[in-house]
């Protein structure tokens, strides 16, 4: 364990916060805009940097780990930050997709542009804290401070009905962040752990587990709790409706990485801290995400007329998915959620950054008023093609590898199931390539002409591209090698209890 | 009684203990004389003095010798000097600091006088500090006494409106009923105990150990109970729990902002602390009793509150009836602190985040009320974070904070609350509290949106240049009270250290 590391992971989650504090306290907006292009880049490299530090073996141990005292060690909480196999990549994810995110706001030209960035720059820090944090404590802290600027960003710089999406995302995510709260003191208080960092945790509850009527209760704050958060059905309405009504920056963090949350905490506290809760609720997660998620929201997502509303409900849909992958309970199908969480990410991020631009220049959301923009734009077209591709989960992009690890061992637990899931590809293909189609070919509409007429439309400049292209790179980079990340996934998920008990001895 | 035991009395008669106290009384008396004997243009500098006088006593407080005193008595057992009363002293001096302060922005709107307000703000507090520190009923009734009188003419001070004469006079009527019915359980517990000779000295019910030695040995008798429980009642009043918050909106709304900074957080917190002291004294064996009464009226104070603050619009009314679902968040508290050793000082915690958290929004509240100190609705921040940045700014933090978003030290504050109620197994309060927050981000939120959202509209609004919001800049020294008071919020929430370190042990 390398120390410098272990201060390379902090420095990753302080620039952005310490830059969002220089520019709250008034620096002037030249030097704003150009503070926060250095702080959105700085973590992204050391991201990659750890990535490639990382050894493969080391499980679901925590490397790069350094612990603060904040001074509320009665109660175990202490700033204990590191990354396992299963963190890393979704830290890494939280890097690039911010990256891609802040550059695009960089030059989104938004009013206020200084607020605007300075909520994202916290925003961006508290999601690489969530995935840094060894303590649960910390780990809910931080999705607290990435979500609050994600309320303010909708409320301003939202579009239609604003105010209402505003309200109801805050306080359906209160809702689910509270019960997981309540999930999380359960388990610090019943484990007589005496701590809320999570290797402690393990150890106290693998030597003595809690009792199963216990263990169900807790899981299912935790799985409600948590499934708020992520939008299982049916409590999923705040998320196409926020989305729909969210700045492009805030979407694509939000639904690119935010929501990943919940996610994670199931499989890295729900699963192994919890395993008879997880097996009572198994089949009814299942059977919730699989109609629910899968099949209602996929035939809803059909639907819809209105683009970044679509792109809000496949998103609701595919974490159906994810949620299947959960309920399987094996390490194949936690693993394939990870990758799938990853590249769900990256590819709904990329979506939503893409809807952006087709409003620029169409100045609607509204799928029929669009047609043939492929002529005038060829290079957006070919993006979003590209996009709609991931987002089914053709081969070649990471979405692939991790649908279908899913669906491999969703097959073991539920035959069943599986046909249900393979038909909401089905789905998610008709709707993407039929969204794909009426965006971009076909003759031009009414409305696009009248548009293009009145401004004409130019392709994607290098400040859309720019973030694209490190998006589209990365689902490609894991659809062509997904063994980079994989890896690490494996080791952490397959061997959960050995390594554990070697590691608490690095205190900072 | 004896000359001899009058002067073992007296020598434990310890000045130095209560130098704090006296000073702050002597202040607010010179503050008086000042008035006469300063020319009339100089008397614009007698809120100064005031404030830094105070800021002196609580520095002397904070770096002085009183954490030796814990545990100690004096004055022949009137005042035990525990942690406790210290948390409680720095507090009260830190609400009324702050509460001047708000008074000198609302206060120069007005033709009322000005230096009666300090005066008995100051009085009040060295009364709040005294009842903190209490051990005996007699000490107790007259300290609360004195703070009472003092809300009572603080309430009614703006006397040339009619609402803020209505709520004095309702806070009149219900405070002078609150003290009855406390009064008339402490005579009960005086009765019930009876005489006791330790020694060869005659010790009486109003003693703080006496009450709780006879109650450890008949947790059961009837006179007793119903003592503690009538006791508890008029303590209710002053903290605003359901039943007794029926006079909160209307008062909260009529009392000048000043006054309802003051009320909301130091008479609140006087509430907690009188609470806190029989809770861990006296009414300690009566567990029994006092675990399920104040676990329903907990559950019951936050719903209530939260569900009556959901439909107001008057901002005034919005912190009084929010403040009701907060005392319920602070009975919680309470009830665990029977079976949870650190919960009080969760309590003081919680209570001290509240304090920075309530004075950041009324600190903003101050600035934005118009000439009619009552009549303050959320329409009248439309516009604020775009005209006054650093208002708006700080209401949300402080807003926040109340809402217990994390990373503000309103959530710390909750969080120690919901751990040291899941170890004292009260799940169900937990519950409650849970659906509290939720209610309460409604409301909550309904304000920052109303300062930061504008209305979204076709066309956009008439610019109206130099209107209401563009006359409210604050002056400099508001505008670095304000952002300190923020800013300690959200530090407090990153690194709580320092205050749990000092609270929580």
């Amino acid at each position: 364990m390398n120390p410098s590391n272990a201060q390379l992971l902090q420095l990753a989650i302080a620039t952005p916060l310490v830059a969002a504090l220089i520019i709250a306290l008034g620096l002037p907006k030249r030097f704003s805009t150009k503070l926060a292009a250095v702080a959105f880049v700085v973590p992204a490299l050391i991201g990659l940097w750890l990535w490639k530090e990382f050894p493969a073996a080391a499980g679901s141990r925590y490397v790069f780990q350094s612990n603060v005292n904040t001074g509320l060690e009665i109660f175990g909480i202490s700033l204990k930050l590191g990354l396992n196999g299963v963190s890393l990549p979704m830290f890494l994810l939280a890097a690039i997709v911010g990256l891609a995110a802040g550059l695009y706001a960089l030059r989104s030209g938004a009013e206020r542009l200084k607020l605007y960035l300075m909520l994202l720059l916290v925003m961006h820090g508290g999601l690489l804290g969530v995935f840094a944090s060894v303590n649960v404590f910390f780990f809910y802290f931080f999705h607290e401070l990435a979500l609050i600027p994600t309320f303010i960003m909708v409320g301003i710089w939202g579009g239609r009905d604003r105010n209402y999406a505003a309200m109801k995302m805050t306080i359906y995510l209160t809702i689910g962040a509270m019960l997981s709260l309540i999930g999380l003191i359960a388990i610090y208080v019943k484990s007589g752990a005496g701590s809320f960092d999570l290797v402690s945790l393990r150890e106290a509850l693998a030597a003595d587990p809690l009792r199963v009527s216990l263990q169900k209760n807790i899981f299912g704050l935790l799985m409600f709790g948590f499934g708020i958060l992520v939008s299982l059905w049916p409590f999923h309405t705040w998320a196409p409706l926020g989305y729909g009504a969210a700045p492009s920056s805030a979407a694509m963090l939000h639904a690119g990485v935010l929501k990943k949350f919940g996610l994670y905490g199931l499989i890295q506290i729900a699963l192994p801290l919890l395993p008879a809760g997880a097996a009572w609720w198994a089949w009814k997660l299942a059977l919730l995400a699989g109609i629910g998620n899968v099949l209602v929201i996929g035939f809803i997502t059909m639907a819809q007329r209105d683009l970044k509303q679509m792109i809000g409900y496949s998103s609701v849909m595919h974490m159906g998915y994810c949620f299947l992958g959960i309920a399987c309970l094996s390490t194949v199908g936690a693993g394939g959620v990870v990758l799938l969480m990853v590249a769900h990410g990256l590819s709904v991020a990329l979506l939503f950054l893409l809807a952006t631009s087709i409003h620029h220049r169409t100045h609607t959301f509204d799928l029929s008023e669009m047609g043939g923009l492929a002529q005038k734009t060829p290079v957006l077209a070919a993006f979003f093609v590209a996009a709609t591709m991931a987002s089914i989960g053709l081969p070649g992009f990471a979405n692939f590898w991790g649908e279908l690890t899913v669906f491999v061992s969703l097959w073991h637990y539920s035959p069943k199931l599986t046909a249900v899931a393979v038909a909401g590809v089905v789905i998610s293909a008709i709707y993407g390539l039929r969204a794909a189609a009426r965006v971009f070919f076909g003759p031009p509409s009414e409305h696009w002409q009248k548009v293009s007429a009145a401004h004409p439309p130019a392709d994607m400049g290098w400040g859309e591209r720019i973030p694209a292209i490190i998006l589209l790179a990365a689902l490609l980079i894991l659809g062509f090698y997904p063994r980079t990340v994989t890896d690490g996934i494996d080791h952490a998920l397959s061997r959960p209890a050995g390594p554990v008990t070697a590691n608490v001895s690095f205190h900072h | 009684m004896t000359t001899e035991y009058l002067k073992a009395v007296a020598e434990t008669n310890d000045w130095w203990a209560i130098a704090p106290e006296l000073l702050l009384g002597c202040c607010a008396l010179a503050l008086l004389a000042m008035e006469i004997v300063l020319p009339k243009h100089e008397h614009r500098f007698i809120p100064r003095v005031a404030i830094a006088a105070q800021a002196i006593i609580l520095g002397f407080l904070l770096y002085g010798t009183y954490s030796g005193y814990e545990g100690g008595t004096s004055f022949g057992g009137l005042l035990q000097h525990t942690a406790s009363g210290h948390y409680g002293r720095v507090f009260f001096l830190l609400s009324s600091l702050l509460v001047c302060f708000l008074g000198t922005i609302c206060l120069p709107r007005t033709r009322m006088p000005r230096v009666e307000f300090y005066h008995i703000v100051m009085i009040v507090t060295a009364a709040m500090m005294l009842l903190v520190q209490s051990n005996h009923f007699v000490l107790f009734f007259v300290a609360l006494e004195t703070v009472t009188i003092g809300f009572y003419i603080l309430v009614s001070y703006f006397r040339d409106n009619a609402l803020t004469l209505e709520a004095g006079l309702k806070y009149l009527v219900l405070g002078a009923l609150s003290s009855a019915i406390m009064l008339f359980g402490i005579v009960l517990l005086y009765g019930a105990v009876g005489k006791v000779m330790i020694g060869d000295v005659v010790h009486t019910g109003f003693e703080f150990p006496v009450v709780a030695d006879f109650l450890k040995q008949n947790p059961d008798s009837f006179l007793g109970v119903v003592g503690a429980l009538l006791v508890v009642g008029g303590i209710a009043f002053k903290i605003g729990a359901f039943p007794f918050h029926i006079w909160i909106p209307d008062v909260y709304q009529g009392a000048p902002t000043p006054v309802t900074a003051f009320l909301a957080v130091a008479s609140k917190a006087a509430g907690f602390a009188m609470l806190l002291l029989l809770v861990d004294g006296p009414f300690a064996p009566l567990e029994g009793v006092l675990i399920p009464v104040l676990s329903l009226m907990a559950a019951a104070t936050i719903i209530v509150g939260n569900l009556s603050a959901l439909t107001q619009r008057n901002t005034k009314r919005l912190m009084g009836l929010s403040g009701v679902s907060h005392a319920g968040y602070l009975l919680i508290g309470v009830v665990a602190s029977f079976r949870v050793e650190w919960a009080a000082g969760a309590v003081w915690f919680y209570l001290f985040t509240y304090l920075l958290a309530s004075m950041a929004v009324f600190g903003v509240m101050a600035h934005l009320a118009g000439t009619d100190d009552t009549a303050q609705e959320l329409d009248d921040y439309e516009r604020l974070a775009r005209d006054r940045p650093l208002l708006a700014g700080v209401l949300a933090v402080g807003l926040g904070s109340l809402a217990g978003i994390p990373p503000l030290a309103g959530f710390m504050g909750k969080l120690m609350l919901f751990i040291a109620a899941f170890q004292a197994h009260l799940t169900w309060l937990l519950a409650v509290a849970i659906l509290g927050v939720v209610l309460s981000i409604y409301y909550y939120f309904g304000w920052i949106k109303s300062a930061f959202f504008e209305t979204w509209r076709p066309t956009p609004a008439a610019e109206t240049p130099g209107g209401r919001l563009a006359s409210l800049a604050p002056s400099w020294i508001s505008a670095l009270i304000l952002s300190v008071l923020a800013l300690a919020t959200v530090l407090l929430g990153f690194y709580p250290g320092p205050l749990s370190g000092w609270l929580v042990k």
